[in-house]
């Protein structure tokens, strides 16, 4: 990476000077991705040789962070518009993979395809929902707010809705979301290093945090740009690898987006077979028989409890009496210890077992039939079709939300202050979408590739012969993957394992039988994809605190210096935190980042849209709005998800508004924000002219007037 | 004061109807396809065909509509003065 430098002439430049940082961009970059191939390739050679598997794990690791940080230690600065807004020259193209390494998050690299593998149709929503937003964003936003051209999402707020109010509205709006957002990310980069290098999972959070840190805490803005279109360059890579591999071992073409629509034929025929398939049938039976077991437990807990600890106690005299080996006496014993204490102990632990097995006594193992578009059916009984049409409901529903969410979360649209001009905001969300695009379509061919490797070669193997990724994967968490001979024939059949879609992007090379760098590799993608949009979120939530709240509203007269000191100091701080609340692992990860988009559906999208295409639109009507539309969806949420109503202990019955899971609950807050800045507005007086003013500056790039 | 010239209101006019006519494309494409999925059944290039539109078609759309309005807007920047300069 020598001779990378990022210095060209000052801030803003001129067209001939934009030019030419574009071609020195475009011969760094170049020659970075050749590097990293080479890299690569160096390493399988090793791996020939003989390297461990351990090893190339740590240097995966260890390589790809220092890069990261040494990308960060030479974009350092202390400029307020580098380090805000990457003094703001940051070519369309960079832009838009820089933007695509920000957006895609652990969820997208790790998790999507995961989730299109467990859920088939349904999960499509994911993918349609997190591209469709980029038109909302090229439509709605991002020329107006480049056009605007301050520093954060709450600065427009604060502009054009004519005070503090609304800014500190929209600083705790982009906080909230933002933190949700963050803790999942430093979540999953823990997972990846604890799997790359076998360190403990606290360690392993602290260790990419280091990476993160260095660049966002020097560079600011300008840092994490740079460092972003690296991680690109390494995720798609590490990501289209392996499902072209497989495309290449499955179909003989290497292009599996353009042929999975066959195996997608074949995993339907395949489906079908294996609904009616008796050792399924057998598997699903045992199953059965378990969870009726801890129903019948269940009837009389006294009884049981008492049978079931005499039963262990006399196992153990038993053992001891026989002079039993000592290591059965001790499982023997660990058995008796596991016996539930008490009868609220065991009412727990069997309710949660009792349907944890009903949950598997289900045909392919729980999963739909992956074609089928939604459950239930129109044309069934009552009951079909109630479930066809909250199904859908549902499904649409959540493609609204996360449409909306991302056009609204602050991170992404904060990246459209960084380009050159309006001309190259508007060309450079078209370079985001196209980036993230490719990613996102390689996804649903992931997902029918391996659920055909699945079906039709491991399904039916023996036991002792099941390939190693099995054991390894279920070594690292059970709950991630696990295998039991239930029906005790010795043959693996698709009911048996119990499968998280988190591992399915990680496991894909050695699912298609690579050799473990390309493991390695994958992994080292899913890294830069966590801490890539770690890094957008931190200093997002930096900006808000430091920028926002500390320069515009307690002391207007800070110098620059201390402003960009102040946001590195609490860049740490909220970084800390962030690690912390990772650390305890958090139940449900994949709920809070879906959260977060329906929260900033809710809190920005009405106020940020109508501040530009509604003059009329005003201070009390944009506050009140907003803060009607967060509160509604916090509302939904809170007493209707499970985990929200533990935490805030509601025990009031659920009630579904029109079957709409909660997830989806942003689907009421955005009309509710639209329609409350809308009658507030009405009814309160209109903004002065200058604020008038500022939209029609704003919808022009360049506005020219005659003075009247 | 600052005034608006007629040239100006035509710009916002034309800007206003070219993204209501991308707003319908995709949400046409989002949700009436999507509402529809069921019956949109049939076979297309091996892939029943609203799980591709979701999987691929739609996402092609969208690109294509950013694309479509950006090289759009920046020649009516063009033809109405309000261009920046460069």
């Amino acid at each position: 990476m020598a001779g990378l430098s990022f210095d060209t002439s000052g801030a803003g430049g001129g067209a001939a000077a934009n030019k030419a940082f574009k071609q020195q961009l475009n011969k760094v970059y170049g020659w970075y991705t050749a590097g990293f191939l080479a890299f690569v390739i160096v390493l399988a050679v090793l791996e020939q040789m003989g390297l461990s598997r351990q090893w190339i794990g740590f240097i995966f690791l260890l390589a790809t962070v220092a890069l990261y940080a040494g990308i960060g230690i030479m974009s350092r600065t202390s400029d307020a518009a580098e380090y805000y807004v990457a003094g703001r020259r940051v070519p369309a193209v960079y832009n838009g993979m820089a933007t695509g390494a920000d957006w895609m998050s652990a969820a997208s690299f790790i998790g999507m395809a995961g989730t299109l593998y467990l859920t088939g149709y349904g999960g499509l929503a994911f993918i349609m929902g997190w591209t469709g937003g980029y038109c909302l964003v090229a439509l709605f936003l991002a020329p107006y707010l480049r056009k605007f051209g301050q520093f954060t999402i709450p600065d427009f707020l604060g502009a054009r809705y004519e005070g503090n109010l609304p800014r500190f509205i929209g600083i705790c709006a982009a906080i909230l979301c933002s933190f949700t957002y963050v803790v999942a990310q430093i979540y999953g980069v823990g997972l990846i290093t604890t799997r790359l290098s076998g360190l403990a999972f606290e360690i392993g959070i602290f260790v990419g945090l280091g990476g993160i840190l260095v660049c966002s805490f020097l560079g600011g803005m300008r840092a994490v740009t740079w460092t972003q279109v690296a991680q690109y360059i390494i995720l798609i890579i590490a990501y289209m690898i392996p499902v072209a591999w497989l495309s290449v071992k499955q179909t003989g073409v290497p292009i599996p987006q353009a042929v999975y629509g066959n195996q997608l034929q074949k995993v339907t025929e395949r489906e079908k077979q294996l609904r009616e398939d008796p050792k399924e049938k057998e598997v699903i039976a045992a199953f059965k028989a378990k969870a009726d077991e801890f129903d019948a437990k269940l009837k009389d807990i006294p009884a049981a409890l008492a049978a079931e600890k005499a039963a262990a106690t006399q196992k153990v005299a038993d053992l001891k009496a026989a002079n039993a080996p000592a290591a059965e006496i001790q499982a023997a014993e660990k058995a008796l210890a596991a016996v539930p204490a008490n009868e609220a102990d065991a009412k727990k632990a069997w309710t949660a077992a009792k349907a944890a097995n009903a949950a598997r006594a289900v045909p392919l193992a729980g999963m739909p039939s992956h074609a089928a578009q939604f459950a239930g059916d129109p044309n069934g009984d009552e009951k079909a079709q109630k479930t066809f049409n909250e199904s859908r409901r549902n499904f649409l529903a959540l493609v609204f939300c996360l449409m909306v969410g991302t056009a609204a979360l602050p991170h992404i649209l904060m990246r459209y202050y960084t380009t050159p001009s309006v001309k190259e905001a508007r060309e450079s969300v078209t370079w985001s979408l196209f980036f993230i695009f490719l990613l996102y379509f390689t996804a649903p061919a992931l997902a029918v590739l391996v659920k055909y490797e699945v079906f039709t070669v491991l399904v039916g193997t023996p036991f002792d012969q099941l390939p190693r990724w099995i054991t390894s994967w279920s070594r690292v968490d059970p709950a991630l993957l696990s295998v039991v001979d239930i029906n005790k024939d010795g043959i693996f059949q698709l009911g048996e394992m119990k499968i998280g879609g988190d591992i399915i992007v990680l496991a894909t090379p050695e699912i298609g039988g690579l050799p473990y760098v390309v493991s390695g590799m994958v992994a080292a993608g899913g890294l830069a994809a966590a801490l890539s949009t770690a890094d957008g979120l931190l200093l997002t939530i930096a900006n808000a605190l430091s920028h926002d709240l500390y320069y515009k509203m307690i002391d207007p007269n800070a110098p620059t210096a201390r402003r960009v000191m102040i946001s590195k100091i609490l860049l740490l701080i909220v970084a800390l935190a962030a690690a912390s609340v990772a650390a305890q692992k958090p139940a449900d990860i994949l709920f809070l980042v879906s959260a977060a988009f329906s929260f900033a559906a809710a809190a920005f999208f009405p106020a940020l849209v109508l501040g530009v295409f509604w003059k009329r639109a005003n201070k009390w009507g944009a506050s009140l709005g907003m803060i009607a539309g967060l509160g509604i969806t916090f509302y939904y949420m809170v007493t209707t998800q499970p985990w929200l109503r533990g935490v805030f202990g509601v025990t009031s019955p659920v009630e579904l508004w029109w079957g709409i899971q909660p997830i989806s609950a942003g689907l009421f807050g955005v009309p509710l924000g639209f329609a409350v800045i809308i009658i507030v507005s009405l009814l309160t007086p209109a903004p002065t002219r200058q604020t008038q003013e500022l939209v029609e500056h704003v919808r022009y790039p360049d506005l020219k007037l005659a003075k009247a | 004061m600052q005034q608006l010239s007629e040239r100006h209101h035509e710009y916002w006019r034309k800007n206003l109807r070219i993204t209501a006519i991308l707003l319908a494309i995709w949400f046409v494409v989002t949700y009436v396809v999507g509402f529809m999925a069921r019956d949109l059944n049939f076979t297309f290039f091996g892939w029943p065909f609203s799980f591709w539109v979701g999987a691929q078609g739609a996402l092609i759309v969208y690109v294509l509509i950013i694309w479509f309005y950006a090289r759009y807007m920046n020649k009516l920047d063009q033809e109405h003065g309000v261009a920046e300069e460069e």
